[in-house]
């Protein structure tokens, strides 16, 4: 049995003059979480909406597992569940009425899909929900229900357009979870954010896109060694009292591994320190010896955020 | 948080869609849930019932000659109605059922949540039309009662036969309605805007290009979905009216009446073409 794949072949899409996808390459293989990242406009949602062949390319192929979705988009997309721009389920089903007509139109067995429904919607902890109509639901609500019933068949390729859209802190940390289990299930999921700790956390690979064109797609770790400027080594310290420059500049720049301390303001710095995770907690440990008023000690950047920072110039 | 068994990846490749006419079925299935949820439905089943019960009232209190002469002019006034309720409550049916149909699911962003999944979209059109026709035939169906009622209790059990042949017709024009009312619906993204030129065109356009047509230009209508609904009255007459010419010279006027075989045509031809260009229209049209 062959792995899930998704294939972009020279993926174009132009509305007028205006390209919002150019000649995008891509090839994702096996069972992984691949990160699609990008500022607004750049062609992620294009590229997935593509995909669902919710819109059409203007040039080139989009396969799943093989199979062109314009072509035959009922074979491509039989082993996918998606997620696009946070569609709205009809008001006056109730979420068992909704995620039952995604069965059918899936051919769930009957018993199955019973079953299926209720452990889905307890997934995304909307069981209580179950019957009541979708039209009195909050975003969020019904963003757990897009969720639910994206999951609902099983699909092996996983397609998602910023899902913890509209979702507060304790519903996103679920959606991360969920897609953290989808893997261990060996499921493909390519999954549009903006929210870079999210794909950081949750991906293992990483496409980055900026107006409609590829910029890199590899493991997130290589991305963020070939080209991260660093980030992950800088911290932000905040004191509770004024710390002039001299300060800052000779007692903390002294300090074993630190490279260069910038004053933000009176009471902020940031320190770029070399190593890895021990030197960190050296520099927290010795800075807090000084005793010179330290009150917050945070990252200043994930390691991916400085990545997209470095790639990524400017926002549409 | 826990995760729920799922089937080994094999099982799940062998799974077999359904074919696209069950999730046609589908889709109607869960189209006519959503209907009868709606307030629109009662609100089309309370004008249709206040249009009855208006009828009911005036022909029980003034008893007129037009209605109670034999049980065919009792049917076929009925029918005719002074505003012609029969086709007033088949058009009302499809600006309600049809008028937003496609173009509702692109402005409220329910396509998404259908059109992403493992249908084709020709599945979806189909299904909503066959949703809008059945709630639409019930909303007939309810009017049709009414009529027969009442036409029972002046005239008893004796109802004539072109009473069917003209609901058969009328099935026939809410088709074609229909038909026409979801190509606007594919026409247009904003869901006022479909609603709003299907009910002008339906309500008066048509009603008014007909007239200017054959009183000014003095040909027949053909070409118009109202002038081939005119067999769904023209039935209930005997005889059954052929054009006439009254008048001589410039003052001649001639009034046309489609044949049975000329309006089943054009309704037909307005359902083919139309759906047809609405089918086309959904196909192409791209959730930007």
């Amino acid at each position: 049995m062959s792995a899930p794949s998704i294939v972009a072949e020279n993926l174009t899409k132009r509305y007028g003059s205006f390209t919002a996808l150019s000649n995008l390459n891509l090839k994702i293989e096996g069972s992984k979480c691949v990160g699609f990242l990008g500022p607004n406009g750049a062609g992620k949602t294009t590229t997935l909406k593509i995909f669902t062949d919710m819109i059409r390319a203007s040039e080139g192929r989009a396969l799943i597992n093989g199979v062109d979705v314009h072509l035959n988009k009922k074979k491509a997309l039989g082993s996918v569940g998606a997620l696009i721009e946070s569609p709205e389920v009809y008001p006056a089903l109730t979420p068992r009425e909704a995620l039952s007509m995604v069965a059918d139109l899936r051919g769930l067995p009957r018993a199955e899909a019973k079953k299926k429904i209720e452990e889905t919607v307890a997934e995304v902890k909307m069981n209580e929900w179950l019957d009541k109509k979708v039209g009195k639901f909050s975003k969020g609500m019904k963003q757990r229900i897009n969720i639910a019933a994206a999951l609902l068949s099983d699909p092996e390729v996983i397609m998602l357009d910023e899902p913890t859209t509209g979702l507060d802190p304790r519903g996103q940390s679920e959606v991360r979870d969920i897609v953290k289990d989808l893997k261990k299930k060996n499921r493909l999921v390519f999954m549009s954010s903006h929210l870079l700790n999210e794909v950081q956390e949750i991906c293992d690979e990483v496409a980055m896109i900026d107006h409609g064109k590829l910029i890199v797609y590899d493991t997130l770790s290589n991305v963020t060694t070939r080209f991260s400027s660093g980030g992950s080594n800088t911290v932000d310290i905040e004191f509770s009292r004024d710390i002039d420059e001299q300060s800052a500049n000779r007692n903390i720049a002294s300090l074993t591994n630190v490279s260069s301390v910038d004053r933000i303001d009176a009471r902020k710095v940031r320190i770029h320190f070399s190593g890895g995770i021990q030197n960190q907690e050296r520099l927290l440990l010795d800075l807090a010896t000084m005793k010179i008023g330290m009150i917050s000690f945070r990252p200043a950047a994930s390691a991916l955020e400085d990545t997209y920072l470095n790639l990524i110039k400017d926002t549409l | 948080m826990t995760q729920p068994a799922s089937p080994n990846l094999a099982d799940m490749k062998e799974r077999v869609l359904p074919s696209g006419v069950s999730q046609v079925g589908t889709i109607t299935k869960y189209e006519l849930v959503n209907y009868f949820r709606s307030r629109r439905f009662f609100v089309l089943l309370i004008i249709g019932l206040i249009i009855s019960g208006l009828l009911t009232a005036l022909v029980g209190y003034y008893r007129p000659s037009s209605f109670l002469a034999s049980p065919l002019s009792f049917y076929s006034s009925w029918w005719a109605g002074p505003m012609g309720s029969i086709t007033f409550v088949i058009v009302l049916s499809g600006i309600f059922y049809g008028g937003d149909a496609i173009s509702g699911e692109f402005q409220n962003k329910t396509g998404y949540f259908l059109v992403a999944n493992p249908l084709r979209r020709s599945s979806i059109y189909i299904g909503k039309w066959l949703g809008a026709l059945i709630a639409s035939i019930i909303m007939l169906g309810v009017f049709a009662a009414i009529t027969i009622g009442n036409g029972i209790y002046y005239f008893g059990l004796n109802i004539p036969n072109q009473l069917w042949e003209s609901l058969l017709f009328a099935v026939l024009y809410l088709i074609a309605v229909l038909g026409f009312t979801f190509f606007f619906s594919s026409l247009f993204k904003s869901t006022s805007m479909s609603i709003l030129v299907t009910a002008i065109l339906f309500l008066f356009a048509f009603n008014l290009i007909q007239t200017l047509v054959e009183r000014l230009v003095k040909i027949e209508a053909w070409f118009m979905i109202t002038y081939g609904a005119q067999i769904i009255t023209n039935v209930l007459i005997d005889p059954y009216p052929t054009t006439m010419t009254q008048g001589f010279g410039r003052d001649a006027f001639t009034s046309y009446a489609a044949t049975i075989p000329e309006g089943i045509a054009i309704l037909l031809a307005y359902f083919v073409v139309t759906a047809v260009l609405g089918l086309f229209l959904f196909e192409r049209r791209e959730f930007t």
